[in-house]
Formats: C-alpha cells, sequence, structure tokens
C-alpha cells in the first residue's frame, strides 16, 4: 500500500512535560482519517509537528514518500478558526488566493490564473456569492468553509485539518463533509483532528486514537473498539453501541485545555 | 501658500508630511500584527542609542545619529522577544520595561553628555518631545533615504507581507521564510520610528505609528487601501498640525500634529460608514423606525 | 536632621517601595502598559488642577491626577471596548493626545514655572530636599511626606484588600460570583497607581515610576512562585535598585532617575540570565539534563512500541535511532549506554531489548 504520510517516532515536549510521545503514525493514500483524544491529547500539536510549525524533539515525517521539506507543495492546511484576527482587511477572495502563495513564488504577484482558481474553490464551498465580503462579516460557519476553500485552492495532495467542524452549523458541516468526500474521491488525502466521536464512523475510514501516545491507528470497523476508547479517554467513555463500533458519546469532562 | 514657499516653513510642513505618510503607512503592519506597543517601547528605547553615537563620534549629523538611534531600537525590540520567549514575564511588563530602563540609560547619557564643554551637544534633548522647526533639508533627505528603501521592500514583498500579516501559521506550511520576514517587518518599524524621532521625539512617536492604522481601517476593507489612507490621514494630520503651530507662537509641532491625527482618529471611529459609533447607531435607529412603520 | 544626601535618598527608597507595590499586581494582571498611560497623562491632571488652584500644593492636584488616571483606563476601555480597536492600540492611541495637551498647555500656559517638560520625564530628584514644608511641626522634603503618605495608603489598601486582589487577579471569574466586583478591585487599583504615579512624578519624573513599577515586579517573579513572597522581594529590589542608582549616579555626575531606571533594568537583566531556577543559565543546563533523561525514556519507550511487531530488528538497532530519531551518533551512543547502565535497556548481540524494569517505565510514561 502506498502510503500518503508516514510520520515516525514523532515526539513533541513542552518544557519537561512531553506533549507528543513517539508517535508513529501511517496514512495511506486516499482515505479519510479522523485523529481523535480527549482534550490535552495532543492532536492539535501532532497536527502542527507535522507540519514543521512545531520544532519536534524527534521523528521524521515523510509525504508521499520523500521528506516533508522537500514535499510542502502537496500538503495543504486548515488551521483552528481561532487561529487568526478576523478583523483583518481583507475579503475572502483574497484570502482564498493566499492559497496560491506558495506555487507564486518571489516577486509574482496573484493575477487571473489565481483569481480563477480561487473563485473555484469559493464554488465548491458554495461561497462564491460572498467572494467580495469583508471576512469579519462571516458566521463561524462560513469563515470555516473559506478556509477550507483556501485549502483547497492550494490543489494539494494532502490536507490537514484542525477541528474544521467545530462550532459550525449543520450547512457547513455537510458541505465540509461532501467536499472532503469529492477530495477522496479524486484520491486525495485528508487528515482531520476531529471532536465528535459519534460521527467518527459515518464520516471517516480510518481513526488514530492519540492520548500523549498512539493508542491505536487503522481502518475505523477495526480500530474504533470501545477497548480502545477506553484506552484513550481512560475509561471517560460510554459507548452506545452494543457492538462496541456503532457510536459512542463522551460524557462531559473537565477540560484542562488543549 | 506661505507653508509652502517660505524655506523653513517649506521643510517643516513637507517634513512632517512625509514622516506622517511613511510612520502612517508602516505603522499599518504593527497594528495588525498586534504590536501596536512596539513601536512605543522602540521609539523611548532609540534614545540610548542617539547619545552613545553623539558620544562615540561627536558629531551632530543625522544620518550618525538616526544609525545609532536605530540600532539601539533593533537591540531592544531583539531583548524584548527573548524576554518573552525564554520567560514568564508576559508582553505587557516586557514591553513597559524596556522602555523605561532603555529611556532611563539614554537619560544617563545625555546628563552625561551635556556636561562636556562642547557647543555641539546643544539639541540632543530636542529628541525628547521633537522639533520639527529645526528640520532642515538634510533631514528631509535622511527621511527619504530611510523610508524610501522601507517602503520598497514592503512594496516588492506585497502578497507575502499580507499573508504574514494574517496567518502566519500558514505561510510557513506553505514554505514561506516567517521569521526572517518577521525581522524584516521589525526593522521597517524601526526605520519608521527613526524618521519621527526629529519632528515628534520619542515619546509622541508611536501615537503616529498607531493612530493612522486605526482611523484608516475604519473606513475599508482593504488592506491595500488601508495602508495608503493610513499614509495620507498621516500626512494630512502632519499638514493640519504644521499649519496650526505656524499660527501661533508657543504651539510645538510634534504635539499638535499628534492631536490633530487623534482628532481624525476619533471621527474616524465615530462616523466611518459601516463601522462607526454613531454610523452604526444610527442605522439601527432607523432599522427601529422602519420597523415600526410597518 | 538629615542630610540632604540622606534625604534624597530616603525619598528615592520610599518611591521605590511605593511603586513597588501596585506594580506587583499591575504585572500579575498583565497590565503593565497601563502604568505607561498613567504616568504620561497624570502631567495632564497636574497642569489642569494648577490651571485652576495657581499653585502645585494645592490638593487639588491629587485629585485631578488620580481622577486623570482613571479618565485614561476608562478612555482606554472605551475604545477597545468599541471592539473597533484592540487594547494595545487602544492605550497608544489615549495616552499621546492626553500628554500633548498637557505639553501644549504647559507651553502656552504656565511658560516659566519649574513645570517644564523635561522634568516631567527626568525628574528633580537631586532638588527635591529644597522644597520643604512643615507637618506636625517638623520642617521636611515636600516629597518625602507625599511619597510616605503613597506608601502607607498602598501599604493599607494591600493589608485591607490582599485577599479580594489576589482573587481577582488569578480567577476573576470566581471573584465576580463570590461577589467582589472586579471593575471596583481594577478602579481600586487604578486609582492607587496615579495617585503614586504623581507623588512620585515630580521627584523622580515619570519614566522612572514606570521602571519602578514594573522592572523590580518583574525581577521578582522571575525568583518566586509566591504572592507574599513576590511583593516582598519586589520593595527589596525597588529600594536596592534606588540606592545602587542614587550612589551611581553620584559617581558619574549624571541624572539620578536616570541611573535607578538603568540599575533597575541590570537587576532584572541578571535574574534573567542567572535566576536560580527559571533564568536562563538554568534553563539551559536542566535542558541537558532533561534532554539526556528524555532521550532515555524514549528509547525505552521506543522500544516497547515495537517489541511485539514484526520489524524489531529493524527498528531497535542502534543505527536506527540515528537515522530516524535523528539523534547525533555520539548523543545516541551516550543515551543507550545510559539506558544500559541504569538497567533499562540491554543488548542482545545488534538489537536492543528492553528489561523488565525498562519495560516497567516505559509503561509507566
Amino acid at each position: 500500500m502506498a502510503f500518503a504520510v508516514e510520520i515516525e517516532d514523532l515526539t513533541v515536549a513542552y518544557g519537561d512535560k512531553p506533549a507528543l510521545w513517539d508517535v508513529d503514525l501511517r496514512v495511506p493514500q486516499g482515505v479519510l482519517m479522523a485523529i481523535v483524544g480527549p482534550n490535552g491529547a495532543g492532536k492539535t500539536t501532532l497536527l502542527k509537528a507535522t507540519l514543521g510549525l512545531i520544532k519536534p524533539a524527534a521523528g521524521s515525517v515523510r509525504i508521499h514518500g520523500q521528506p516533508y521539506e522537500q514535499q510542502r507543495r502537496l500538503v495543504a492546511y486548515v488551521p483552528q478558526r481561532s487561529s487568526v484576527d478576523w478583523d483583518f482587511p481583507t475579503t475572502v477572495l483574497d484570502v482564498v488566493m493566499m492559497g496560491r502563495y506558495g506555487q507564486l513564488g518571489w516577486l509574482r504577484r496573484p493575477g487571473r490564473a489565481e483569481r480563477e482558481a480561487a473563485l473555484a474553490a469559493l464554488e465548491q464551498v458554495q461561497m462564491a456569492d460572498f467572494a467580495h465580503r469583508q471576512i469579519g462579516q462571516l458566521s463561524g460557519g462560513q469563515q470555516q468553509r473559506v478556509f477550507l476553500a483556501r485549502a483547497l485552492a492550494q490543489n494539494a495532495e494532502v490536507y490537514f485539518m484542525d477541528e474544521p467542524f467545530q462550532g459550525v452549523d449543520a450547512v457547513t458541516e455537510r458541505a465540509i463533509i461532501h467536499v472532503l468526500r469529492k477530495l477522496r474521491a479524486a484520491g486525495k488525502t485528508v487528515v482531520v483532528v476531529h471532536h465528535d466521536l459519534q460521527t467518527v464512523p459515518e464520516y471517516f475510514d480510518q481513526v488514530a486514537l492519540i492520548n500523549v501516545r498512539r493508542i491505536a491507528a487503522g481502518p475505523v470497523r477495526e480500530v474504533f473498539t470501545e477497548a480502545n476508547l477506553r484506552a484513550t479517554y481512560g475509561g471517560r467513555v460510554a459507548l452506545l453501541g452494543a457492538n462496541g463500533s456503532a457510536g459512542a458519546v463522551t460524557t462531559p469532562t473537565p477540560a484542562p485545555g488543549d | 501658500m506661505e507653508l509652502f514657499t517660505d524655506y523653513t516653513l517649506r521643510n517643516v510642513t513637507l517634513g512632517s508630511m512625509l514622516l506622517g505618510a511613511i510612520s502612517g503607512l508602516l505603522g499599518c503592519f504593527a497594528v495588525l500584527r498586534r504590536q501596536a506597543l512596539l513601536g512605543d517601547a522602540m521609539s523611548h528605547a532609540a534614545l540610548p542609542g542617539i547619545a552613545l553615537a553623539f558620544l562615540l563620534t561627536g558629531q551632530r549629523d543625522p544620518f550618525t545619529l538616526l544609525l545609532g538611534a536605530a540600532i539601539a531600537a533593533l537591540v531592544a525590540a531583539l531583548w524584548l522577544l527573548a524576554i518573552v520567549r525564554t520567560s514568564r514575564i508576559k508582553d505587557d511588563a516586557a514591553l513597559a520595561l524596556i522602555l523605561a530602563v532603555f529611556f532611563g540609560f539614554g537619560l544617563v547619557l545625555l546628563s552625561y553628555v551635556q556636561r562636556q564643554p562642547t557647543a555641539a551637544q546643544a539639541g540632543l534633548k530636542s529628541f525628547l518631545f521633537g522639533q520639527a522647526a529645526a528640520l532642515v533639508e538634510r533631514d528631509l533627505w535622511a527621511m527619504l533615504a530611510i523610508g524610501g528603501p522601507a517602503l520598497a521592500l514592503i512594496a516588492i514583498f506585497w502578497p507575502q507581507v499580507k499573508l504574514i500579516s494574517f496567518d502566519p501559521d500558514v505561510a510557513r506550511s506553505l514554505g514561506l521564510p516567517v521569521r526572517r520576514f518577521e525581522v524584516l517587518l521589525t526593522g521597517v518599524l524601526v526605520a519608521a520610528i527613526v524618521i519621527g524621532l526629529q519632528t515628534v521625539g520619542v515619546v509622541l512617536m508611536s501615537a503616529m505609528l498607531i493612530a493612522p492604522a486605526v482611523a484608516a481601517r475604519q473606513w475599508t476593507n482593504r488592506l491595500e487601501t488601508m495602508v495608503l489612507l493610513a499614509a495620507g490621514f498621516g500626512a494630512l494630520a502632519a499638514f493640519i498640525g504644521a499649519w496650526i503651530s505656524a499660527q501661533g507662537e508657543r504651539l510645538a509641532t510634534g504635539p499638535v500634529i499628534v492631536l490633530a491625527m487623534s482628532a481624525l482618529t476619533a471621527i474616524s471611529l465615530l462616523i466611518a460608514p459601516e463601522r462607526g459609533l454613531l454610523w452604526r447607531r444610527w442605522r439601527l435607529m432607523r432599522q427601529w423606525q422602519i420597523g415600526n412603520g410597518e | 536632621m538629615l542630610t540632604p544626601q540622606l534625604e534624597v535618598q530616603l525619598i528615592a527608597v520610599i518611591i521605590a517601595a511605593a511603586c513597588a507595590l501596585p506594580g506587583v499586581f499591575l504585572v500579575l494582571r498583565r497590565m503593565a502598559m497601563l502604568s505607561d498611560a498613567i504616568s504620561h497623562t497624570v502631567l495632564l491632571g497636574i497642569v489642569l488642577a494648577y490651571l485652576i488652584s495657581n499653585s502645585l500644593a494645592s490638593p487639588l492636584l491629587f485629585v485631578g491626577t488620580a481622577a486623570m488616571g482613571v479618565i485614561t483606563v476608562w478612555l482606554v476601555e472605551m475604545v477597545s471596548g468599541s471592539r473597533l480597536v484592540r487594547e494595545d492600540a487602544a492605550i497608544g492611541l489615549v495616552f499621546p493626545a492626553l500628554f500633548s495637551i498637557a505639553v501644549l498647555l504647559i507651553s502656552r500656559y504656565t511658560g516659566n514655572i519649574h513645570l517644564d517638560t523635561d522634568s516631567v520625564l527626568l525628574g528633580e530628584l537631586a532638588f527635591a530636599p529644597f522644597d520643604r514644608i512643615e507637618l506636625l511641626g517638623i520642617d521636611l522634603p515636600r516629597a518625602l511626606i507625599f511619597g510616605g503618605g503613597a506608601l502607607i495608603l498602598n501599604a493599607i489598601l494591600l493589608a485591607l484588600f490582599y485577599k479580594e486582589l489576589k482573587l481577582a487577579t488569578f480567577d476573576p471569574a470566581l471573584a465576580a460570583t463570590l461577589g467582589f466586583s472586579p471593575a471596583i478591585i481594577h478602579y481600586g487599583l487604578m486609582t492607587s497607581v496615579s495617585l503614586t504615579a504623581v507623588t512620585a512624578f515630580d521627584a523622580v519624573g515619570s519614566i522612572l515610576v514606570i521602571a519602578l513599577m514594573v522592572a523590580p515586579p518583574a525581577t521578582a517573579y522571575l525568583l518566586t512562585d509566591r504572592l507574599p513572597r513576590m511583593i516582598g522581594l519586589s520593595v527589596a529590589i525597588g529600594v536596592a535598585a534606588a540606592l545602587s542608582g542614587y550612589w551611581v549616579a553620584r559617581w558619574f555626575d549624571v541624572s539620578i532617575a536616570g541611573a535607578m531606571a538603568t540599575m533597575a533594568g541590570i537587576g532584572f537583566g541578571a535574574a534573567w540570565l542567572f535566576a536560580p531556577q527559571r533564568g536562563i543559565v538554568a534553563q539551559a543546563l536542566q535542558h541537558r539534563s532533561r534532554r539526556e533523561r528524555f532521550a532515555v525514556q524514549m528509547l525505552t519507550l521506543h522500544l516497547l512500541n515495537h517489541e511485539s511487531t514484526g520489524d524489531a530488528a529493524i527498528e531497535c538497532h542502534p543505527r536506527h535511532l540515528i537515522e530516524e530519531l535523528r539523534w547525533p551518533p555520539a548523543f545516541a551512543n551516550a543515551i543507550v549506554r545510559r539506558a544500559e547502565q541504569s538497567g533499562l535497556v540491554r543488548r542482545q548481540g545488534d538489537v536492543l531489548c528492553l528489561t523488565e524494569q525498562g519495560r516497567a517505565l516505559a509503561r509507566d510514561l
């Protein structure tokens, strides 16, 4: 099997506290994978360290068989919505065009090609009508779709998304899922940090259970079991499905912050 | 108009407007990147650089002094970043500390300079509050020589600068050298500060960086328009300030410019379409009236 | 009778202590830059009060300046509360405007009195002993009485409201639900900062007020984790900066206020570099030993993860550590040796294996 992402021995520490311990993760090409785990389990850290936004203490990342540094062009990143200032003076179209800046190279200005790619990406997330809006005027779900469109405009092979379903409306959730499935149909790979255990079997093919260490990873049917979830969440999980993999809900737990 | 025909007044007016335009434009990035007060700290921190440059060279020519100012401001900015990154001190405390300590050291050096018997030290103190009235043609050229390249760098790397100001994480994931750009933007901010020191002085410089950007932001939702508007506001405030202070005997140009800029900002915050406080209230009332009418 | 020299030092020490008390909470509440704003805008309060009362000694001065400090904070909050401007930019908008008004009023209306703009920033500590008033029949420098007043006031406020300040600083939401209005505590603190600033301002200048309010608490914050100790240390550090600054200024014949600010900065720099646990040097040393301990743990965990899989022969080879964990060869060898010595790992031919002890450690991580 060809792997889109191969993470080996990834270890990240914040001061004294290890955030990720020796995580190995392989993501086959053309799948939707959820990264799941309790708050503070290092899900976002895993994403950021994979993308080189945090310097790992150890470990390596390969994208389509080559070291990540040489394959940046193949990777698109959708950060959490809260990571930017939405009062920044710029339009929806402008933000989506930023996805093309990596390919743009120095000194060249974004032109017609970038504009068209951006508009096409907005079309895919049903946001074309909003192209000339200021980004601060959007709802949370619309902001999320703009971020998704920016990643789509990159025309990458592998997509990393940090909690794209966090606090969005039902329309946006369906739109995002629709886009994810289209990406999979086109042979792309998508890795999503995800919070809602109930929707994992419905939305994703593969799942990685993370709690500082990798608990388990693989096809949802095999891996998304009560035993593994208990190992990940420390017994704070109540499973509804009789067979242990149909669905699960987290009981409210005090969140120490991610 | 006398402001442009009289030689001295022309230098004051043009010099102030040049400063207003350059610092207004470059200040936009400081405000958008949540570093509004870094400008304040760095302009205070420039003082020991000016005094040291004078002590070491004995020169009072603007290039030497401003180079000293720039170096001191950069050292301050680097130390500040190091403190925030390596310790539990938060940026507000680090800013206040750097500002006061560097400025205090600057005062120590100034008081030392003032005991020197040479006459050349006269005027160093004008950097505290600025002395627009003393601007000569040479100073204008110095402003252009420092501000021109800074503006050119922003223009050349416009798409990258824009992306990094908005979303540095994604910029890094796209492979842009974000660190280097952050250094560039800090350097550009230093350039803007250095230009303003002679005219409005270290204490009021931060207003010339922050106020035009805040005012401009209210009128537009596009970064391109915002930076040009900020430059325009800065120049306009400088013109008004130079004009008013030319009328009265005891009206220092720097504070008048800052007040004019503050007034422009206050007006913008109140009446700018879509965002202004009064504008929003007016629209709310209209909606209410329409709602009642139906 | 004290000599002027001793009096100057006494004034400096008292002002340093008075500044350090509210400064601790400014630093902890992340509001240090408000001291910058307030120490500039109290000038406007002084000027306005002077223009009304025509005297620099009237009680109106205190009322006016304390009010101006509170107005400054209120303006900053109003501007940032409009959500059109972030708080840091709001500070940078408000205080230069108010300060400009003050500077213009001074140059236009007050002309030649000693309220010139230089002394605003520098202060005139050396002249403080010559400005005297009588209190209870004792002839004392004005700055000493005012500074002492500020110190006593701040100490009393701190003693009375210590619990509330502490709670509102660390958990404003809890404080509010318990019935301590965070707004009252906030404005109370700001009033105390303004009053301290105005008493200190005349003698030591606005910049030294900022230095004395922020630098000693920031230094203390690097040295301790406990609030009472931080308060005590801040006062001690402020006093030390004031005294050493005075003697440095005397020695080199330079600005006293500037020298005190410089000494406060040097004190902070020393703590930043050499603080026992949080200093740069201590951190570097800890980092090194932690890196090694961490690496040994990582090694055991890595071996545990691959123990049962088929690729153990590759994954558990020492060469693999160099290639995959990106450890430099010398470091990898040192770590393996350390792990072997601690009885966590043993060699089986070319392959590294966990001992029972190593397995237990890896499972516990």
